[in-house]
Formats: C-alpha cells, structure tokens, sequence
C-alpha cells in the first residue's frame, strides 16, 4: 500500500511538470504580450517597456520558466494584474464557495441516481422504464442553460422559494438560502445522464450467473438487488465516478457563473475576461493538481469496496 | 470482422463474395427505424444549414421585421399600450412663434429634409414565432443560429476525432518512446479539467466561430486517443497486419491502409458523440461571451439574450430556440446510438 502510494505521487511528477509547461508555453507563445496588455491602449513604448522589465520579460525563457517553477513551489504567484490582490488569497477565499456548492451536488447525485437507476433496472422492459428513457433522452439533449435560466425564473423569481441569487460571508446561510437553487439545477440536469448509465451497469449485473443462482436458490428479489446486484455494480459506478469528477468541477465553475457565486469557477472567468494570466496560470495548476489527487484517493477507495482489486 | 477471401479463381461460380463491413453495417442501420428517422432529421438540419451557409435562407436574419418583442401569431397581437399618459393642455394654442428662436430657420429645415426620402416600413404585429427585443423574426435567427452552432460543433469535432486518431495510432502502433511520450500529453490534458483548458485557449484564440472550433477541438481529443490507442494496439499484432509486415508494408501503409479502415467504426462514432457535446459547449461558451463574435448568432447568443427577455414575459425566444436545439441534438444523439449499433453489433445494448 504505501509502496503504491509512494509510486503513484512519484508518477504524478512528470504530469505536473507537464501541466506547467503547457501552461507555460501557451501563455508565452501563443497569448498576447502581457506588457501590451497591462499597458492599455494609451501606453508610450517606454511605459511597456519599463513593465516589460518589471515583469522580468526581458529575460531568457529557460529563466523563466524557473522563476515561473518557483513560483509555484512555494506558492507565491505575485498579485493578480487587474485586483493587485495575491493570487495566493484568492485562490483560499473563493474555494469555500466552490465547495458549499460542489461537494453537495456531487453526493446528491450519487445518492439519487444509484436508487433511481436500480428501481429502472428492477422494473427493465416494462413502460416505466421506457418513458424513463424517452424522457431522459430529450432531458439530456437540452442545454444546461435553459435548465438555468428557466428554473432561476420558475422557482426564485415566480414562485419566490429561492432568491434569484446572492452570497452571504456565513456558511451556513449560504448553504440553507442561496446554494439549494444552484445544487437542484446541476443535480436535476445530471441526474438523467447518471441514470441511464447507471441502469446499464445494473442491467449487466443482472445478467451475470450469480443473480440466477440466488434466484434459484430463493433468495427474494430484494436481497438479490440490493445485496449482490448493487455491491457489484458499484465497482464501474465508482469508476464513472472518479472519471466524472472533473466534470463536477466544471459544473460548479459554470453554475457559480450564472448565479453569481463568488467561487473558483467565476474568479477564473473574470481572469479570462481581463486577460489576467497570473490568476489563469495559477489556477490551472492548483486544480490540476488537486483533480491528481482526488484520482489518487478514488483509486484507494476501489479497494475498499472490492477486495479483488489489486493496486499495482 | 467480415474476411473477403480474395484469391478465390475467378472463374469459379461458387465463390461469392462476403459482404463488406460498411455494406453489412447498412444494412443494420436500415433496420433500425428510429435510427432512420433521425439521420432524415439531421439531414434535413444539415440541408439547413447548408442553405443558410450560401445565403439561400436566413440571410436577412438581422431585419427587423416585427416590432419589438412581437409575440408569436397564435397569441395574437400585444394590446396597445395607452400612450395617453400625458395630459394634453386644455387652454388654447398659444403661438410662440415671435418669441422661439429657431422660427427663422423651420423653413430652411424643411427645404432641406425634402431631399431626403423618408419610407415607413410596416412592421408586424406578429410573427408566426414571434420577435425578439430588437424586432428581428425568431424563426430565422434559430436556422442562422443552427448553422453557427452546428458549423462549430462539426468543425470541432473533425479536428478533436483526426487530432485524436492520428496520436492515437502513432501511439497505439509504435508504442515504446512515442507511446511513452504521448501517454504523457494524454495525461497533462486530462489532467487539467476541460473547463479550465477551454478557459484558457479562449483567453489565447480569441472570439469566433473559428477560434470556438479550434478552442473545442483541442481541448476534447483526449478521449478520442485513448480508444484509438487500445483498438491501434489490439490490432498491430493481428494476423493480418504481420501479414501485411510480411510482403513488406511500409509501417505508414501498415497504419493507415490497414489497421485504419478496421478501427474506423470507433472514430466515426467518436465523431457523432463529439458533436453533440460540442454544441452544447458552443452554446455555454457563447453565453458566457467566449463564443462566437458578437455580429454573429448562435444558438448560445440567443439564449442569452432570451433570459432577459424571460423576466419581462416574452418567452418565445427562449422556447423557440431551446425547441430547435433539443429536437437536433435528441435526433443527432439517436442517430449516433443507432450508427453505432450498425457499425459494432457487439456493444448493442452496453451504453
């Protein structure tokens, strides 16, 4: 284990240092001058070129890019161009709110889908189960902003359950007032996609020998479901689960966007909006690193659901 | 995997050649009703889109033709608004001629604007889907929008399938070195999540329909390498590929002559998938103002502009373009489901 552990960090190495570069390069070759863009429209080719020195682009790229490393070792990005505020600080203050609304819309998820699917797999071939599909079909075919701009209408503006949006500093309020409306949009979009992948995994399960034999040997159909069907189809579950992860953060990054929330994903749209490289640069580094990790922690978790698997 | 036997003698009346795979797959496809109802419908969007491309439909898109935010006709025409609000003065008509200051040149005025001819063009109370703020006709602005979107997701998908199949058998095939290397790019773009590397080559490329294609394209290969990489490394040790090395195929000739027509089912299908997510990202990015241009329509500006419009009660922007998006996409999706099918009956029924 801590042999696998060790072997799995060190592997993640080379990635990292990959992530860097590419973010590196892209920034320098292929985005605008950052002097050019810092300057604004009036600046005097001297004014450009004395930020140029300041920001140390007169110097050779190996050089750099090692300051640029540094940087990120010891995590002092400098400030953000348009805030002056330290990338460091931003990066703390908005995670919370990223997290209020992402880690409850990823369980929800979870928790709604895996009982839904099991119940459309129980019920296979009947008309439940193929309304269930059509429906999900055309649900998921729907862009997520209709879902967004019709909910935040229907539910905070008409019938006044939500407010339209807001944030307050106290976790608490912001979790029981102004993150439900967000989590039910996200949850109710990827409920549909998570079903029916979630059915197929079931249906596979119930395929299998082993559900005959315990049905031949009398076992009730729920303890066949929810003891061997469900502990065995959770394995591919949580694969989709550890692949999906990423994906939860791009929907919190977009659903903090059009609510407003001041989290990581809306930080960064503002960043891209004003060219802001240090906080882009930042960010995609954090996150990526942070995205390693939780990859590594599901792959740990495998093990404790199915003692067959073998980390190596 | 259908063998064609090929050194049958000619003469001999027996011999019948075995279906071919794309032949056998239509034939699948053909069975398969819902299948063939979807491929009509987007070929019908695509007829469309061409349409609208070399300027036969839509052109006008931004004409205002009705008045502004004129409902759809079955609603019939909005009630008029009392513009009595200011009350007329009851005393009488007080000439202020003497005494205003621009009298002296009211004449030359009006010598001047007779020059100019004026034409008032009746605008439409209704229009059969109705009008959006600024008057232009909701029907047209969706086909416009269809062919922005559906340019974007397609583009964008062929260069995310031919990024990914290109790496994909250089890395499945070679292995070793290569395989090492691109194992590595396949990591650090997976590592970051999409959001965040669309993200950032938005902040590189710029607006447009182009920028958009090429931001999607090279941010979504990924995916599309790996199964091009497990199908390229299943097949580089078959029998028919060493029989290939045998006579002396070149390696290119190996991969693309050989393996690649037996692998290109994966691609094609990767392909259809792409675009349906594509356009769903078109649209996202154009809300969020990293889409296309802003002279331009999609369906993600229309959006956009339909959330205003929402609150103030004209919601057939909204509806209209969330109609012709999803009847495109659930068709589009279908049709992938189906086309894939047909061309690999062994995943039928997987997912």
């Amino acid at each position: 284990m801590a042999a696998y552990l060790i072997r799995r960090l060190w592997q993640m190495i080379p990635t990292l240092l990959g992530v860097v570069l590419l973010v590196f390069f892209l920034f320098k070759y292929f985005g605008g001058d950052p002097a050019e863009i810092l300057g604004g429209l009036n600046a005097s080719p001297e004014q450009i070129d004395a930020i140029r020195e300041q920001l140390g682009l007169n110097k050779p790229v190996w050089e750099q890019l090692w300051i640029f490393i540094q940087q990120i070792v010891t995590f002092d990005w400098g400030r953000s161009w348009a805030t002056n505020e330290s990338v460091a600080s931003l990066f703390t203050t908005r995670m919370p709110a990223t997290l209020t609304v992402m880690v409850p819309i990823l369980v929800l998820e979870v928790l709604l889908a895996i009982p839904f699917a099991m119940a459309v797999a129980y019920v296979r071939g009947s008309l439940t189960d193929r309304t269930v599909m059509i429906v999900t079909t055309v649900a998921v075919s729907i862009s997520l902003l209709v879902y967004v701009i019709v909910f935040q209408y229907v539910f905070a503006f008409r019938l006044g359950w939500f407010p339209v949006q807001g944030w307050t500093d106290s976790f608490w309020t912001n979790l029981t007032t102004y993150a439900p409306l967000p989590i039910i949009v996200v949850v109710a979009v990827a409920l549909a996609p998570y079903t029916r992948l979630y059915r197929s995994f079931f249906l596979d399960e119930i395929g299998h020998d082993y559900v005959r034999t315990a049905r031949a040997k009398g076992m009730t159909e729920k303890t066949i479901m929810l003891k061997h069907v469900l502990r065995n189809a959770m394995i591919p579950i949580l694969t989709n689960i550890a692949v999906a992860l990423p994906g939860v953060f791009t929907g919190a990054f977009l659903i903090e966007v059009f609510f407003s929330i001041p989290g990581l994903g809306r930080e960064i749209l503002l960043a891209v909006n004003r060219s802001d490289y240090p906080v882009i640069q930042a960010f995609a580094i954090y996150i990526a690193f942070l995205t390693m990790v939780i990859n590594l922690v599901t792959d740990l978790l495998y093990k404790l659901v199915d003692p067959r698997v073998v980390l190596k | 995997m259908s063998a064609v036997i090929s050194n049958t003698p000619a003469g001999k009346a027996g011999a019948q050649r075995s279906e071919g795979v794309w032949a056998a797959s239509w034939r699948r496809m053909r069975a398969d009703k819902v299948g063939m109802v979807c491929m009509v419908v987007v070929a019908l969007f695509l007829v469309l889109v061409a349409l609208a491309g070399t300027g036969v439909i839509a052109s006008g898109w931004q004409k205002e033709v009705g008045v502004p935010n004129a409902p759809p006709t079955f609603l019939g025409p909005r009630a008029a608004e009392a513009t009595g609000a200011i009350a007329q003065p009851k005393g009488p008509n007080v000439d202020l001629s003497d005494i205003d200051p621009l009298a002296p040149r009211y004449a030359e005025w009006e010598e001047r604007a007779k020059q100019f001819k004026t034409v008032d063009t009746v605008k439409a109370e209704t229009l059969p889907f109705g009008a959006d703020r600024l008057g232009r006709d909701v029907l047209t602005k969706a086909i416009k929008g269809a062919e922005v979107s559906i340019l974007v997701g397609v583009l964008a998908a062929v260069l995310a399938t031919v990024i990914g199949t290109v790496l994909g058998a250089l890395s499945g095939f070679f292995g070793g070195k290569v395989g090492d290397f691109l194992e590595w790019l396949y990591n650090v773009f997976t590592a970051i999540p999409g959001i965040l590397l669309i993200f950032a080559f938005a902040v590189i490329f710029g607006r447009g329909v182009m920028s958009v294609a090429l931001i999607l394209g090279l941010a979504g290969w990924p995916g599309i390498y790996r199964l091009i990489r497990a199908e390229f490394m299943k097949h580089s040790v078959r029998e028919y590929v060493r029989s290939a090395e045998a006579i002396g195929a070149s390696k290119a000739s190996r991969m693309f002559k050989h393996i690649l027509p037996n692998v290109s089912h994966v691609a094609l299908v990767q392909l259809s998938l792409h675009v349906v997510s594509f356009i769903k990202s078109e649209v996202i990015l154009s809300y969020l103002g990293l889409g296309v241009g802003v002279d331009q329509v999609s369906w993600g500006t229309m959006l956009a502009e339909s959330q205003s419009e929402l609150i103030l009660g004209y919601w057939w922007q909204l509806v209209g373009v969330t109609a012709v998006m999803a009847i495109f996409v659930t068709a589009f999706a279908l049709f992938t489901d189906a086309l894939r099918d047909a061309l690999d009956p062994k995943l039928r029924g997987l997912e």
